[in-house]
Parts: structure tokens; C-alpha cells; sequence
């Protein structure tokens, strides 16, 4: 599948800001199941884009914008190639042994109340991948989702209370219940070609990755239930948002900020025939 | 038993060799006369404004650290033998962390189980493949040393993130000249104020190679409100440098800048005295105001220094420093001239049961604690406190580490009633430039000034003594 992603990220200040350095990770790589065929990433104010590569291997860009700017816009826009690959990534940049994503991080952290909860929805099982996929299930049942109730700041912990979220606090739920099995897991950001054929979306997808002996790496999308088909594009992975996070800023000056996200996602029928 | 004594050695009555002076300096001085030079400390120590802040201790935000005025003694010989365990410490210390950071030659050998490594939130994933300039990571130790005996030194811990004490040792002996040039003139002290000079000098010597021929330093604090901002302040002053708040630096094309009234003036070498997660809130906490937004950018760009680096916090956990004397075998070939202290790792099933079973006896320490927070004193802990231990050991064995609780030395101490023998440490400051290492002769002596207390830190009602090496 070819999928076409148009991205533009939108920041308007109160007043001009006098400088700003944002972090971005939305360069995605090729692995075995995605091919970069071109992509962008630009603004629109007088700044300068150094490109780099975080320690994970994600694709990196720091901007540094010196003001006086009002408004500013990020534009990323690119076509990537998919193919299903039964949820398995291969062929990835992998820096660190798997190990490494058992560590447990503050967003990632879990209650008692969690801990109790993964032990619960996969005791009759005991193979790994099995686990796995009963807390995808599980989750995916039991977690409401919903833009209301949490933001990008939001522990996996506050959202279990809620027992709600968006796809940023499915991931962080999957990646430390995962974890608590003793399995590797981590943060993944990306996007996703909606089924029902809606092509404008609020915001980007994230779900999880768990290691699996044997197997590698093998993706989990809690908010829909089910493992990424080709109808994903993985752009970067991380111990959790934080690591793997589109933008991470500071600015100095600029008052309030109002952001605005322009994203479409379209694969290649859908945009020939609009 | 009866703990080796600095002064008398292991007889009560005797006295070392070079303790004779002192010896003879208590027994003749008039009572007045040391508590009128022991008021006068105090009154020298609150003039220069040197105090530090208790975390935990509302009633006393900022206090003095009490300085008692009996000097701690160390022979030439003594030294040597521990300048050279202590350089060859820290070039083990800078070695595994370019190997972690690097190949990971110690984890494919199997020196040290690669779990306890990578799974540790001090190993810092952001400075994989990016070696600190020179291959120096720790700029600056402060190894804490005890004594046991005669001839047995240990080291208890390696502190190569922010160590922090050095003011005290400068100031301390400043003072100690004033109160007792008699006794000071009667022997020849190693001195001790060439530190700040090393320092300096450790520090431009690591500058990234275009930085031209006299590197900009600046000393980065978290600023006034941490315990040891007075040692910020006081060290940027004697080393003629900036004092500057991550508001003061910012970083322009993955250049680090300082605002200056004359515009922005370039950095090359950050000596920080900030801990890693707070450095620069794009790639560590992102809710921190202290530190310096694309930091890490320009210094995985190679155009600026962090002293010490980021990620040393790996080299002295508490569980890492058991793998220590493996460390220095790997790395140099050598065997370890100074001793590291018997430890325990509750992470492993036999060493959990056997702490389990001997708690009243042992000293349990949190792996990444530090200050003397969060650790457990057998012998003089109340049972009540055991218990409590003993659920939180339990519940994250791997969080602990124990070991046998050593009969620290004591040095002769001002108590109230008199002088009376109290534990003491020693914590040398070492310094790692690209060109040489720099020990200064001395350190900060930390002395329980509660009887029978083995706990000799400061945010734990420690005092500090001046410690002189003597130089023949």
C-alpha cells in the first residue's frame, strides 16, 4: 500500500516569541515493512533544521528558530510504501539489546490496581505471544476511549484509574503491563490509514512493540485491538511518549501558545480519486 | 571491638608517631583557651556564609556544618599508597564508562551481568555511541575512603556524578591556620588550596578539540535554593568563572552561548552541577526549568564539554561498585590497590536470604542512593526499624544492596564534655584532565559527631574536620 501523509503542525502566540528550539522525531525509516519513498519535514519561519539521530536510531531534527515569530508551522509531508507483515518488524535499526525496554518509566509505571490487572487477564496463559495478545484484547475491552479525560503529560496509571484514554495512554498501559510479564516492550509512534475511510485526522497514532523470543519485535495497537497491518507507518519508538514524542520545544517569550494540527493520512486509491 | 584510632592507634594510651604534636597540643592548651578558638571557628565559619541546606528539615533550612577543630592526619607514605589505589579507581571508573557507552566489551566478557547494566535507569541510552570528549567522563571524584586498621583502607563509595564537599576542604583549612598557626607551623601540611587551580586547568584540558586555545568555563548551578549552592558560588569565584542558571545559556545552532550584557559569548566547557535528568528538559524531564533546551544536541554535536558527563551515574551505583575490583582487572590488567567493601546484592536469591537473616548485623543501602538516605544500620537500628527495612527489601530486592557494618576509625573529637573518639571518613577529590590526573593532598574528613554513629554525612548531622597530609 502506498500511503501519503500530509502533516502540518501549527503554533500562534500571543506575542512574538524571541527564540524557540523544538526536537522532533517525524522522520520515519524504511525497515521490511516500509519503504520511504520521499519525505519532508520544513517550516515556514527563518530557522535552521539540523538533523540528527536519537539514541534509538530515530530519525531527529533540532530547530532553532531565533524571533521575532508569531506564528510557526511545521509541514511534514511524505509517501511511504507498506506491506503487511503479520504485526512483525524487521529489519529495523535496533541500538540496544532488548533488555534495555524493561526498564520502567514514570509514564510508563503501574498501580497495584495494574499490576493485579495483567497478572488477571493472562493467567490461563503462558506462552509470551499469548499474553500478549490477551492483554491487547483485554485492554482493547476494557479501556474506553476518549479524548477527555487526559492529555500528553497523562501517566498509564491516571488513565487506568479512568479507565479511559486516547492511543498514547493504550500504548503506555500495553508497554508496562508488558513489562511487568517480563517482556521488552516500548512506545511507538506513527500513523494510520483510517479504515473507514475518513482521511482527515485530530491527531497522530502511537501504539506498542513487546519483544517476543523468537520472533523480534512484534507491534500491538491496543486502541484498535489488533496488530499494525500495512496500514501503518511506524515513524519512531521509545521507552515511552517522552522517547518517541513528534515535537518536544521551549521557546522563550510568546505568552500563551495555541496550537493547531492539520493531519491527513490517505493511501493511494483514496487520493487518486479525490 | 575497640575501633582503630587515628591518634592512638589500637592501644588507648599510645600514641602514632604523627599525632605526637597534636597529642601534646591537647594535653597543654588551657580549656579556655580551645573553647575560646572553638567559638571563634564558628564565628570565622558564619562570616564567610558557608551553610548548607537540609532536605527534610524545615526548623533549619540553612545551618552550619559543625567544624570541629582537631586535625585529621595523614603520612606521606599512607598517602602515596592511596593517590595510586585512587588514580587507578578512576581510570577504571572513566574506562567502563567509555566501554558501556561504547563496545561493551565488559558485558560480552561477562564481567558484570549486562541486565544490571542496560536495565538501569542511570545508563543513560542517550550517550550510546557518543564518547565524552577525550574520553574523560568523570572530571571529577570524590571517592569516600574509611579506615579499619592500620594498613586497611576500603573504599565505601565512588561518587562520579556531582560530588560536592570540596568548598569545605578549602575552607577548613583556611580556618584551621587562623585558630592554630602554632600547631600548623609545626608541621608540614601538604597544601591544599592548589585545587581550584587543577581544577581549572582538569577542566579547559577536556574542551572540545575547536575550541580554540583558552576555553570559556562556566559552572552551571541549579541555583540558590540547593544545598550546596554556597560551594557553587564559592568555586565559580575561586576559579574566576560564570555562575550561570540553565536562563543564562542558550544554544543556537547546536552552540552553547551565555548571555552576557555584551551578547551572547560562547561556552566550551560546562562544569554542571545539575543531575542528568534535569539538564536539558528536550531530552531528559521535560517539566525542568533548570536546565538547557538542545543541550544534548550540541553535545552530541561535539561542540561543547559536560563535566562530568552525562550518564557517570552508571559507574557508582551501588550495585556496580560490588563489580568494581573486576572492573579494575578487566580495564588494567592489575590488581586493585584499594579494597572495596564486602557487598551483598539482594538482586541475587542467596545474598537476599542470607541479608534476611542477618539484618540487626548489616548496613542495607538503596542502590541508587545517596547522602545517607534510605539506608539501614543494623546494629544501631531499633527493631521496629529492622521490620520496616526488611518489608521494603522484600518487596524490591533489587533496589538494595548490604554490607557488614565496618568498624570505621576515629579520630579525637570536641564534645561536650572534652574530647572523645569519633568515626571519621575521608573523601578525596580527584581530578581527571585530557592531559593528567590531579589529586589533591587531602580532602574532606566527615566525622559521626553523635557517639558510637557510623553515619558521617552532613544531611545526617555529620561535621567536618581539615585533613593534612604531611609532606615528610
Amino acid at each position: 500500500m502506498r500511503i501519503r501523509i500530509h502533516h502540518t503542525t501549527q503554533y500562534a502566540y500571543d506575542f512574538p516569541i524571541r527564540s524557540a528550539v523544538q526536537l522532533l522525531r517525524m522522520t520515519p525509516r524504511s525497515n521490511d515493512g516500509q519503504h520511504v519513498a520521499h519525505w519532508r519535514v520544513e517550516t515556514d519561519v527563518d530557522g535552521r533544521l539540523k538533523q540528527d539521530e536519537d539514541a534509538l536510531g530515530n530519525i531527529t531534527h533540532t530547530l532553532f528558530i531565533d524571533g521575532p515569530v508569531e506564528r510557526l508551522r511545521l509541514i511534514v509531508t511524505g509517501e511511504v510504501d507498506t506491506l503487511d507483515t503479520g504485526g512483525m518488524l524487521r529489519g529495523a535499526v535496533e541500538r540496544f539489546a532488548p533488555d534495555v525496554f524493561l526498564r520502567e518509566t514514570e509514564l510508563t509505571a503501574l498501580s497495584p490496581d495494574m499490576r493485579a490487572y495483567a497478572a488477571d487477564v493472562t493467567s490461563d496463559r503462558s506462552e509470551p505471544l499469548e499474553q500478549l495478545h490477551s492483554l491487547l484484547e483485554a485492554l482493547h475491552r476494557d479501556i474506553t476511549f476518549s479524548t477527555a479525560s487526559t492529555d500528553s503529560q497523562t501517566s498509564a496509571r491516571k488513565a487506568f484509574e479512568t479507565r479511559s484514554g486516547v492511543c498514547q495512554d493504550l500504548a503506555h498501559m500495553f508497554v508496562g503491563m508488558s513489562r511487568r510479564l517480563n517482556l521488552p516492550a516500548r512506545y511507538v509512534s506513527g500513523h494510520l490509514v483510517r479504515k473507514d475511510g475518513v482521511l482527515e485526522q485530530e491527531a497522530a497514532h502511537a501504539w506498542a512493540e513487546a519483544f517476543v523470543e523468537g520472533l523480534g519485535w512484534v507491534g500491538f495497537d491496543a486502541t484498535n485491538g489488533a496488530c499494525p497491518t500495512e496500514s501503518y507507518v511506524r515513524v519512531a519508538t521509545g521507552l515511552d511518549y517522552l522517547g518517541a514524542a513528534p515535537v518536544r520545544g521551549s521557546r522563550f517569550g510568546g505568552g500563551r501558545e495555541q496550537m493547531d494540527v492539520y493531519l491527513n493520512v490517505a493511501s493511494e486509491p483514496d487520493w487518486q480519486t479525490q | 571491638m575497640t575501633p582503630f584510632d587515628e591518634m592512638t592507634g589500637l592501644t588507648p594510651d599510645g600514641v602514632r608517631g604523627l599525632y605526637t604534636e597534636v597529642k601534646r597540643w591537647l594535653d597543654t592548651t588551657p580549656p579556655e583557651t580551645m573553647a575560646a578558638r572553638r567559638a571563634q571557628a564558628e564565628l570565622f565559619f558564619r562570616r564567610i556564609g558557608i551553610t548548607f541546606a537540609v532536605y527534610g528539615d524545615a526548623d533549619a533550612a540553612e545551618r552550619l556544618i559543625p567544624f570541629d577543630m582537631i586535625p585529621r592526619i595523614i603520612s606521606k607514605p599512607e598517602w602515596s599508597q592511596l593517590e595510586k589505589g585512587l588514580k587507578q579507581r578512576v581510570e577504571t571508573l572513566n574506562a567502563f564508562l567509555s566501554d558501556i557507552y561504547g563496545p561493551q566489551e565488559c558485558l560480552k566478557a561477562g564481567v558484570i551481568p549486562s541486565d544490571l547494566v542496560l536495565g538501569n535507569a542511570q545508563f543513560r541510552l542517550e550517550m550510546m555511541g557518543h564518547p565524552a570528549p577525550h574520553n574523560i567522563w568523570v572530571h571529577i571524584a570524590g571517592v569516600d575512603i574509611v579506615r579499619t586498621g592500620e594498613r586497611d583502607f576500603y573504599v565505601l563509595e565512588d561518587n562520579a556524578r556531582t560530588p560536592s564537599g570540596v568548598s569545605y576542604m578549602l575552607e577548613n583549612r583556611e580556618v584551621m591556620m587562623r585558630l592554630a598557626p602554632d600547631l600548623f607551623a609545626r608541621h608540614h601540611v601538604a597544601p591544599v588550596e592548589t585545587y581550584t587551580d587543577s581544577l581549572l586547568a582538569t577542566l579547559q584540558s577536556c574542551a572540545p578539540t575547536g575550541a580554540g586555545a583558552d576555553p570559556t568555563v562556566v559552572l552551571l548551578t541549579p541555583g540558590r535554593y540547593n544545598s550546596a549552592f554556597y560551594e557553587h558560588s564559592f568555586l565559580a569565584d575561586k576559579l574566576g568563572i560564570e555562575l550561570v542558571e540553565g536562563s543564562d545559556l542558550l544554544v543556537r545552532d547546536n552552540r552553547v552561548f551565555m548571555r552576557t550584557t555584551d551578547g551572547p559569548q560562547r561556552v566550551d566547557v560546562i562544569y554542571r552541577r545539575l543531575d542528568d535528568e534535569f539538564l536539558d528538559p528536550l531530552v531528559f524531564r521535560p517539566d525542568s526549568m533548570l536546565g538547557v533546551s538542545g543541550l544534548m544536541s550540541a553535545y552530541q554535536a561535539g561542540n561543547v564539554t559536560i563535566a562530568n558527563a552525562v550518564g557517570t551515574g552508571i559507574a557508582d551505583d551501588k550495585a556496580v561498585y560490588s563489580y568494581m575490583p573486576d572492573l579494575v582487572r578487566f580495564y588494567s590488567g592489575e590488581e586493585p590497590i584499594l579494597n572495596n567493601v564486602p557487598t551483598w546484592r539482594c538482586r541475587e536469591p542467596e545474598a537476599l536470604s542470607y541479608v534476611l537473616d542477618h539484618l540487626p548485623e548489616l548496613v542495607v543501602k538503596e542502590v541508587g542512593g545517596s547522602g545517607g538516605y534510605g539506608m539501614l544500620i543494623g546494629p544501631t537500628s531499633s527493631s521496629a526499624e529492622i521490620e520496616t527495612f526488611r518489608a521494603k527489601l522484600k518487596n524490591a530486592p533489587a533496589e538494595f544492596i548490604a554490607q557488614p557494618t565496618l568498624a570505621l576509625s576515629t579520630c579525637p573529637t570536641f564534645v561536650d564534655r572534652g574530647v572523645a573518639p569519633r568515626h571519621v571518613d575521608l573523601r578525596p577529590f580527584v581530578l581527571t584532565g585530557a592531559d593528567e590526573v590531579r589529586i589533591t593532598p587531602g580532602g574532606l574528613s566527615r566525622v559521626a559527631l553523635k557517639e558510637g554513629s557510623l553515619v558521617v554525612n552532613s544531611s545526617q548531622g555529620g561535621g567536618t574536620k581539615d585533613t593534612w597530609v604531611l609532606d615528610d
